[in-house]
């Protein structure tokens, strides 16, 4: 990769996405190979946002690489509390850490407190900007399924605010994908990361219902309309609704389609559909580990 | 006419700066830019909506005592792209050149998007990628299109 660190999947190249997926694929098909290759290095774990799966797939792959963690635990125990800034943070853990893992609430921020750093950092969600490494992830669940190529992905839910979602499609403009984005009105994809699709000669399609496009999906990537962002419990109840999928609305869907989530669900996917071949989401979890692996060994000095 | 005429408008600075061929209402913003706002005792004259040769209708700008940065120079190239910055000492203009869209400007503007790190209580200065039409926080990536003058805030 061209950066020292890893804040937006904006910048990543296809070669940069493919080798990271190689070697994560390399690591799935023998996951002791690389046991005991960083013996002794330390990840900076930095979470200012409670998160279970992302930090804990982070602690695993680093783990598996024979390394460990140094966790700076929940705001309210730490220092921030006190009022130290990010950037402070930042600059104190570096000097115990071979790399950092950041998530916070603020966009931008991975972005500023990799300017305060010389060892590596990965942005591990920055508010409702991006989350490159839950997309890598994604791409590799996605291959694995369907390919990356001559594609139509629909993504559906909250892509306002969808950190995931933003990522995700603009690593997806790298390759030969219609990207089809299914929401209500109010939760429509940023204007501007429309404009850097369009910039990026993308194929962008945005619909209001799931119908419109359904039967064309080769995968659907459902993502959470969080009650917070309506005001009104009704309206919420009425929204969220129209983008929840069971048995009944796949019986337009190809018997090829593959549904991803990026986890946790509460009540958008039927858990009917877990036990059918369309269900993809516990296997998507699962690859953060070897993908996650991947990205580590690349900025702990991989090819050494 | 020349412009000469009209620079007579308003009087001539001894020490400072004149920023003449502002666009037609925007003097107010170049002061905003400044950050002068007459508590300070700074000396100004403005000329408003003045006719010009090269503009239908121009601001002039006169600070006594105040050569600019150039990340004011930056910001002010973004609201009045046709500004020129004159450098007076002793009554003599001793430099004049025009402003030029800069590729980014730092400092100065702050981001609209209240969830930016940039707005919160850490040591970083706003940075602002320019566009052809307007201006993109680096940070958050928020492009600001219409009135760019209202992110010139509190600094
Ligand atoms: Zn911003």
């Amino acid at each position: 990769m061209r950066d020292d660190h890893l804040l937006t999947s904006k910048h990543l190249t296809r070669a940069d996405i493919e080798g990271i997926l190689d070697r994560a694929a390399e690591i799935d098909a023998d996951p002791g190979a690389l046991a005991g290759k960083h013996d002794g290095s330390l990840l900076g774990l930095l979470f200012f946002e409670p998160s279970t799966r992302t930090k804990m797939s982070f602690e695993t792959a680093m783990k598996r690489l024979g390394g460990d963690v140094v966790d700076m635990g929940s705001v309210e125990s730490s220092s921030v509390k006190k009022g130290e800034t990010l950037a402070d943070t930042v600059r104190v853990i570096e000097g115990y850490a071979d790399a950092l893992v950041v998530r916070h609430p603020r966009q931008g921020a991975a972005k500023m407190a990799s300017e305060f750093v010389d060892v590596p950092l990965i942005n591990a969600g920055d508010g409702a900007g991006h989350h490159p490494t839950q997309t890598l992830l994604d791409l590799y669940t996605m291959r694995e399924a369907a390919g990356l190529d001559d594609l139509s992905v629909g993504i559906m839910g909250d892509l306002k605010y969808g950190r995931t979602v933003h990522s995700l499609a603009y690593a997806l403009s790298n390759f030969d994908v219609q990207q089809h984005f299914i929401s209500p009105e109010s939760l429509q994809l940023p204007r501007e990361v429309v404009y850097d699709l369009h910039q990026q000669g993308a194929s962008v399609r945005e619909h209001e219902h799931l119908d419109a496009v359904l039967e064309t999906l080769d995968v659907l990537y459902v993502t959470r309309i969080q009650r917070e962002r309506f005001p009104d419990e009704n309206e919420y109840q009425k929204i969220a609704g129209e983008y929840q999928i069971d048995m009944a609305t796949l019986e337009d869907a190809t018997p090829e389609l593959t549904i991803m989530h990026p986890l946790p669900r509460v009540d958008e996917i039927d858990p009917a559909i877990d036990d059918t071949d369309h269900a993809a989401y516990f296997e998507q979890a699962h690859n953060g580990v070897p993908v996650r692996m991947a990205l580590l060994d690349q900025f702990l000095g991989g090819s050494a | 006419m020349s412009s000469d005429d009209h620079e007579l408008r308003v009087s001539k600075i001894r020490n400072g700066t004149v920023i003449d061929h502002v666009r037609g209402g925007q003097a107010l913003n170049v002061l905003a830019i400044l950050g002068i706002d007459g508590t300070q005792n700074e000396q100004v004259s403005i000329g408003m909506n003045v006719p010009s040769d090269r503009l239908a209708r121009k601001d002039i700008v006169k600070v006594e005592d105040r050569e600019l940065s150039q990340e004011e120079v930056d910001v002010i190239s973004l609201i009045a792209p046709d500004a020129t910055i004159n450098i007076v000492r002793d009554y003599d203009v001793t430099s004049k050149h025009r402003v030029e869209r800069p590729c980014q400007v730092e400092g100065v503007l702050t981001c609209p998007n209240t969830t930016c790190i940039t707005t919160e209580d850490e040591p970083v200065t706003s940075r602002f990628e320019v566009l052809d039409d307007g201006v993109r926080c680096t940070y958050c990536g928020t492009i600001v299109r219409d009135g760019i003058a209202d992110l010139i805030g509190s600094r």
